[in-house]
């Protein structure tokens, strides 16, 4: 990786480009996935993508391997076999471009607890080389926009469960992502905090064109127009808009489907779809 | 190639996200380093328990005779200075690496490794944000050593921060190094005793080799090929304004492998960070 690009640097990000099309360049594109952890398989073969400005459900139950699929996104773990993209940049031989354009919460808490909250958001602008200046910037913005910009400077320790959550996709949003990937991110909330977030992260769809790629087992979390990828034992069983997921099914609604679906796994053994 | 068009790439980094990106991590270590005051008093109290204590004791049992770079008959308590600030980069070293641990384990070690600057940079800033940690306890040990009329050539002060800043690296790298083999919290306390005790013992930190070699040869090839031994010596030498070619070579040279050995640790594609379903990462 070299350092020598700095007009290159001052370019808008890629996804700005008018030449392109955003139909043919999925947001996230993940192709032939397959991860083991020694014996156990925890991804066969998985494919989907994720078009951009598009709200797509990753419905599994525990397990399901949804965070192993989430570490290999996020090139925590490397890939074993197949390839993931995102906007076109391979993962593996673009990790900087491609990470560039992504944003991501992890179902485990990864704020610094005895950091502030503005604290919190200029470490994580550092890391994708904002100027601390602009930092300051987009820290205001995307704390007025979650309602904490009174809580600024105070510790995430005393922040609610519901409140750090914000402030983590809040985070995952300073760098302007195109791609933005949440695991189980209303694990552990009351009912409204969680109708907040889920309200929140819809709105990023459809106001900044963002993708959202939205793991979870709460099936209530899903709406008829999102797309939905259903993950069953490391496999994926069901891949496109929820309403033609649950008519293929023969069922009323997301639940009975994926019952119907994963049933039919157990029965066969292999992809009901 | 699945895609048919890739979108173009703003391929590369600018320096100034480089520096950003170093200032930032070095801020966040500092700020943390400030919020753990007890941790600052235990690493000043240590090395000062071995001063004013155990070097006091054994003043009367040890005789040292001259040697580089010193001029004249010396005190023990000046002898095992080096030593002692050798040690309290010794013990940063693998707390820094004990922090990447805790760090995994909350998961802020995440936020780190998804900064799409190339992963083997991050880690590097990180072991410069704890190299400049461990500098400032060095210092402020010196100074309180300088009290207890420890007082090396002023222009010491100045010469050792290199060789300081050489020896934080090589450390905070085997720390690294350490920390990407070990699963959870509780497995480090072993490795504090595998690592720190035997690493600070057999050396040169409290008795010179000669006098090792009198007891013990094999223990004093032990000493000889132990890396910390020639931190302890280019320290000591740089101290007194002057320059331990063999300690320079063999600390820069142990920086390099520990700190490649620690970005390959890391990197994914490879996956020494073994971290299954059970672990801290899954």
């Amino acid at each position: 990786m070299t350092a020598t690009d700095a007009h290159i640097a001052s370019q808008p990000a890629p996804d700005a480009d008018p030449r392109q099309s955003a139909a043919v360049r999925p947001a996230l594109s993940v192709g032939k996935i397959s991860h083991s952890y020694g014996p156990r398989r925890a991804l066969d073969d998985v494919s989907f993508t994720v078009a951009p400005a598009s709200f797509t459900a990753l419905l599994g139950l525990n397990g399901a391997g949804k965070s192993t699929l989430f570490s290999l996104v996020t090139r925590l773990f490397g890939i074993q076999s197949g390839r993931i993209s995102i906007f076109g940049h391979d993962i593996s031989r673009a990790p900087g471009e491609a990470l560039r354009l992504l944003g991501v919460v992890f179902q485990p808490r990864t704020l610094d607890l005895d950091l502030s909250l503005t604290q919190n958001l200029l470490y994580h602008a550092a890391l994708h080389g904002i100027s601390r200046r602009e930092a300051r910037l987009r820290s205001g913005e995307v704390l007025a926009r979650i309602g904490l910009t009174d809580r600024a400077g105070s510790k995430v320790r005393d922040l609610s469960g519901g409140q750090m959550r914000r402030v983590e996709i809040a985070r995952a949003l300073l760098h302007r992502p195109r791609l933005l990937l949440l695991d189980e991110a209303t694990v552990g909330l009351d009912v409204k905090a969680r109708a907040d977030i889920l309200d929140h992260v819809r709105q990023l769809v459809t106001e900044q064109g963002i993708g959202v790629l939205w793991a979870t087992h709460l099936f209530d979390e899903i709406m008829p127009n999102d797309d939905l990828v259903v993950l069953h034992q490391g496999k994926v069983l069901a891949h496109g808009q929820v309403s033609r997921v649950v008519a293929d099914a023969g069922a009323q609604d997301v639940n009975t489907a994926f019952m119907r679906l994963t049933g039919a796994a157990a029965v066969s053994g292999r992809p009901a779809s | 190639m699945t895609s048919t068009t890739v979108t173009p790439a703003r391929s590369g980094f600018s320096l100034s996200e480089y520096i950003t990106c170093l200032n930032g991590i070095v801020w966040r270590e500092a700020l943390r380093f400030l919020h753990q005051r007890e941790r600052f008093v235990s690493a000043l109290v240590r090395p000062l328990v071995w001063l004013f204590i155990f070097a006091a004791g054994f003043r009367q049992v040890l005789g040292i005779s001259i040697i580089p770079p010193y001029e004249t008959y010396i005190l023990y308590e000046v002898y095992i200075a080096p030593g002692l600030m050798a040690m309290i980069q010794l013990f940063n070293g693998m707390q820094s690496s004990l922090s990447m641990v805790y760090d995994r384990e909350m998961g802020n070690m995440r936020t780190l490794l998804v900064s799409p600057l190339p992963r083997g940079y991050l880690l590097f800033c990180k072991l410069l944000a704890g190299t400049a940690v461990s500098l400032l306890q060095v210092y402020a040990f010196l100074l309180i050593a300088w009290f207890w009329d420890i007082a090396p050539p002023t222009i010491g002060y100045l010469t050792v921060l290199p060789a300081l800043i050489l020896s934080g690296l090589m450390l905070g790298a085997l720390g690294m190094l350490i920390s990407s083999g070990i699963k959870q919290l509780e497995n480090f306390a072993g490795v504090m005793n595998f690592v720190i005790f035997p690493m600070f013992f057999a050396s040169s930190a409290l008795y010179p080799l000669w006098r090792v070699r009198e007891g013990s040869p094999l223990l004093y090839y032990v000493c000889l090929f132990n890396p910390f031994t020639h931190a302890v010596e280019l320290i000591r030498f740089a101290l007194y304004g002057q320059m331990n070619w063999v300690s320079f070579a063999v600390v820069g040279g142990c920086t390099a492998i520990f700190m490649i050995g620690a970005i390959y640790a890391y990197d994914p594609s490879r996956g020494l960070v073994r971290r299954g379903p059970g672990g801290g990462e899954a």
